[in-house]
């Protein structure tokens, strides 16, 4: 019986290795192959053919919400003007206006029109990737694809945050994803995806050199981790800038990573950050190298606060540093407007930053890159002189011109939403006349803030604080040492009762992390009396989660923190009042009684 | 039940042969890979090419380029630590170099351990190619399979390049600035290939990414670690001669020395000189004096000064593809 077994089980092994090794295809392989197709069928619709409304090829762009936000490079938007046409796989032609840019990091949000239930594509998570993962691009190289299915391109991860210096201040890929999937003109803007067809990057630049613009195996994608940071600054419409740290890093002769310039002005300075201090690491990675320095860097937009580690003669310090940013608004649009400038080829060599030491620059590779594209011109990009073409109804609808923004409409609806989001739970605008606050003291006895449109007034038990709205709220900061918080409590119930039509010029900004939020805050800036105050708003709740009042862009803020939100007349109200100033907290106040004067 | 035991083991061996995933491979391959950079190259640019280790205590094979014959050469290992290098020797035929850096117990490729490989073979390609890569960051990796195995000789005159052997032509675009001295590996990470310089067909400009077998490079590794093709060291302390040899007693003149490490081609050769006698001829490139590698005319220049003018002088030069031996003597009454 054993035997016969034996010799059974001997026949089918034999039989099985035999079928395995006479196969012309390994199953496996074969297996392998009918996974992949599977996967990019799944990931093609969402996947888009831009181009100008002239009908000149743009690239490639990636839905990814439903209703049709869509992602693409800056250099292919931006010379299509406000408006351009995607093509969808399946072959349809949808309008689309620009939202939002960011010229530094190369990246554009726009928004399609025509459905609600677009296919879009699901990111992924860019910091798990590893070298060696399988990916595929697709997009249109070429221009190839006249019905709009997009090209794959097949290959691995070549190397992950990696860096490549900007062509003058733009298009610069900090922290990006190298791969040897065949990147080409038309490929820009499309989709990275990773090998379950998760968005993983935006594909946007390629090292060329002797064979000209053609892939060498050598591309570069924005990480979807860095955009995922933006895109609440993308959706708002405005000409997004990218952050610095007011300090640049560099390699001292024990290829330590210090600070070798700062700037006297900036938060870093005031944190503590000095020439010199060896930076440990920077919004929690370890900081190893220049390079690995402006990597995380690149990755974050203007006015975000990140922690920073710093080392000087032994002692640590972690502190919590607030991004400015790379340029001046007016910097930026200069910039934008004389982009017809094209870079000789081979690019010039990037001039090396103050202090920044020979072996913190690349070696001089003979790079050429997707040249900072022209602006939209009056002709349409293919036909200079002839009418350009009109802008869609569907378009006119979603779109606002106004300086300094791609497109103000999407700015004047966030700034709508979140506001209406705060009001409710809460409508203060019938409360016009003062508001009256009172609690507890740590030492004993009692505050009573009475908050009044023209002036507030701060009672304690030893005496009494009146303070005037002035036209100027910069000029006197009082109480002395909170950094002016009379003047943050007047912009915050300018803001309640007023709302962001009235109180000023009040635009939104974005998404940013904030204390007590899960998830990142939505961001309203209001600008009054010649200070700049900025409003955080919880994502979940709406509510109020803090403000930041800016006497001077080069000054700490006064910040007021809102906590412990409760009832008060059927509306929701902060009754834990936390105010800090520069790197020390000058009180916190527990209200027990609100009062609105009728 | 041996048989039982025979034919598990036969399906096990068949269900392993799949190599293990890509980021596996790359995560113990990478660390063996070296960045180097020398200086004073073309035009002052900062060149920069890839290399691997072939020792623990710091051998790093790379392609051979005139520029790393230099005080400034310097290698990056993977885990950014910058390391002084010197040359140690090199082949011009071969086109493969050794350089020496001065460290311990680092991971290396061990040259005997090296595989053979075929067309259909699946390879991962490793260098720092348009130098993307600085300090700690780690090479770059691009997948591919070896299209062929062929030889070079087939396309003499057509590939500026002296060497004539095997090589491996890829399907990855390896032939990139930079690339040249990186490593091919198999999907398991076993050593198969050093890739090639920027190699363009002269007749129809089409660009060619290749490897070098490693098997061709091993005897001459070994031949450098045992002292030929290499350097001469100013610090080895030989005495030099009261009289010593020049190129002018040969007869041989070099081309115009230009740049700071030109290499050292005879550019013309004096008629009945012991030069003319040997069988020198105009565009010969002199590559050893007796086992000594010349990488420039200054080299040359240099290295003669410890030969006597009365002894025989050993020169091998690189004439088209072949290596040729001569035998100099300058007559006694010539040196007078």
């Amino acid at each position: 019986m054993v035997r016969a077994l034996t010799f059974a089980f001997c026949i089918l092994d034999f039989a099985f290795c035999t079928l395995v090794l006479a196969a012309d295809v390994d199953p496996a392989v074969l297996r392998a192959e009918s996974e992949r197709i599977a996967v990019m069928e799944k990931a093609r619709p969402p996947v888009l053919a831009i181009f100008s409304p002239a009908g000149a090829g743009g690239g490639a762009g990636v839905v990814i919400s439903a209703d049709g936000y869509a992602l693409t490079n800056f250099h292919v938007a931006y010379p299509c003007g406000s408006f351009m046409k995607c093509g969808m796989p399946d072959g349809r032609v949808y309008d689309a206006v620009i939202v939002g840019i960011d010229p530094t990091g190369d990246v554009a949000l726009v928004k399609l029109f025509g459905r609600d239930d677009f296919p879009f594509a699901e990111m992924a998570d860019s910091d798990l990737a590893k070298v060696g993962d399988a990916v595929f691009a697709m997009g249109n190289p070429f221009l190839l694809a006249t019905d709009f299915r997009p090209t794959v391109t097949y290959g691995i991860l070549s190397g992950v945050h990696r860096y490549q210096f900007p062509a003058g201040t733009l298009l610069e890929y900090t922290d990006c994803l190298q791969t040897d999937a065949s990147i080409n003109p038309g490929n820009s803007g499309g989709p990275l995806f990773d090998a379950q067809g998760r968005l993983i990057g935006i594909n946007g630049r390629a090292s060329f050199e002797k064979r000209g613009r053609v892939s060498v195996g050598v591309g570069y994608a924005i990480s979807i981790n860095q955009i995922k940071n933006f895109l609440g600054h993308l959706r708002s419409g405005r000409i997004v800038d990218h952050a610095t740290l007011g300090a640049t890093a560099g390699f001292d002769e024990n290829r330590r990573v210090v600070v070798t310039d700062i700037l006297e002005h900036s938060d870093a300075f005031r944190r503590g950050l000095r020439y010199g201090d060896q930076i440990v690491s920077f919004a929690g990675r370890p900081i190893e190298t220049p390079n690995g320095f402006k990597n995380v860097l690149g990755i974050f937009p203007k006015g975000w606060r990140v922690a920073l580690s710093f080392r000087r003669e032994g002692k640590r310090f972690d502190v919590l540093v607030r991004l400015a940013g790379v340029h001046t608004e007016s910097d930026l649009l200069e910039k934008l407007a004389r982009g017809g400038q094209r870079p000789p080829m081979p690019l010039p060599k990037p001039k090396p930053k103050p202090g920044e030491k020979p072996e913190s620059r690349k070696p001089k590779a003979p790079d050429e890159d997707i040249p900072v594209p022209a602006p939209p011109d009056e002709g349409g990009p293919l036909r200079p002189g002839a009418p350009k073409p009109a802008m869609p109804e569907i378009v006119k609808k979603h779109f606002e011109e106004k300086r300094g923004y791609a497109n103000y409409y999407f700015n004047r609806l966030n700034r709508d939403r979140v506001f209406k989001a705060w009001a409710a739970r809460g409508d203060f605008a019938p409360l016009d006349k003062p508001w009256v606050l009172t609690g507890p003291l740590d030492g004993g006895g009692k505050y009573r803030f009475e908050i009044a449109p023209q002036q507030i007034l701060l009672t304690l038990p030893k005496e009494q604080i009146s303070w005037p709205v002035t036209d100027e709220l910069g000029s006197s900061l009082a109480p002395p040492d909170s950094g002016g918080l009379f003047a943050a409590l007047h912009l915050w119930r300018r803001l309640a009762v007023l709302g962001p039509e009235r109180f000023g010029e009040v635009y939104y900004v974005g998404t940013a992390p904030f204390p007590g939020c899960d998830g990142p805050a939505d961001v309203l800036v209001g600008l009054h009396g010649g200070v700049e105050c900025r409003f955080s708003f919880d994502p979940k709740t709406g509510l109020l989660a803090g403000l930041e009042m800016f006497p001077d862009e080069n000054a700490d803020p006064c910040e007021v923190y809102f906590a412990d939100y409760r009832d008060a007349g059927g509306r929701q109200f902060p009754h834990r009042i936390e105010v800090r100033y520069g790197s020390e907290t000058f009180a916190t106040f527990r209200v027990e009684t609100v009062e609105f004067a009728k | 039940m041996r048989w039982i035991l025979g034919g598990l083991a036969l399906f096990a061996a068949i269900a392993a042969t799949a190599a293990p995933p890509i980021p596996e491979t790359v995560v113990q391959v990478q660390p063996k890979l070296v960045k180097v950079y020398g200086a004073g190259g073309l035009r002052g640019l900062e060149a920069y090419q890839s290399g691997f280790l072939i020792s623990a205590d710091g051998l790093v094979l790379t392609a051979w380029s005139y520029v790393l014959d230099s005080d400034s050469v310097t290698v990056t290992l993977n885990d950014g630590r910058k390391f002084e290098a010197r040359l140690l020797g090199a082949d011009p035929r071969l086109e493969v170099a050794v350089l020496k850096i001065e460290a311990a117990g680092l991971p290396y490729f061990d040259l005997r351990q090296a595989v053979d490989a075929e067309a259909g073979t699946r390879v991962l390609a490793l260098s720092n190619l348009f130098g993307v890569a600085m300090g700690n960051e780690p090479a770059s990796v691009q997948r591919g399979t070896i299209s062929v195995k062929t030889r070079l000789e087939a396309r003499r005159g057509v590939y500026e390049i002296p060497y004539d052997g095997p090589v491996y032509v890829l399907d990855a675009v390896t032939n990139n600035p930079g690339a040249a001295g990186g490593a091919l590996v198999t999907r398991r990470g076993e050593l198969v290939a050093m890739l090639g310089k920027e190699l363009r067909n002269a007749l129809n400009s089409t660009w060619l990414n290749y490897a070098v077998p490693i098997d061709q490079l091993r005897g001459t590794v070994e031949q450098i670690r045992a002292g030929k093709f290499v350097v001469r060291k100013s610090e080895e302390g030989a005495k030099k001669p009261a009289r010593p040899l020049t190129l002018g007693m040969l007869g041989i003149v070099l081309v115009p020395d230009v740049v700071e490490r030109t290499p050292p081609y005879v550019d013309a050769v004096a008629p009945n000189s012991p030069a003319a006698k040997a069988g020198v001829q105009p565009d010969d490139l002199v590559v050893l004096v007796g086992d000594r590698f010349i990488s420039s005319c200054k080299a040359l220049a240099g290295e003669l000064q410890y030969v006597d003018f009365e002894d025989q002088l050993r020169l091998t030069v690189l004439r088209g593809q072949q290596m040729k031996e001569f035998v100099l003597q300058v007559s006694p009454k010539d040196g007078k």
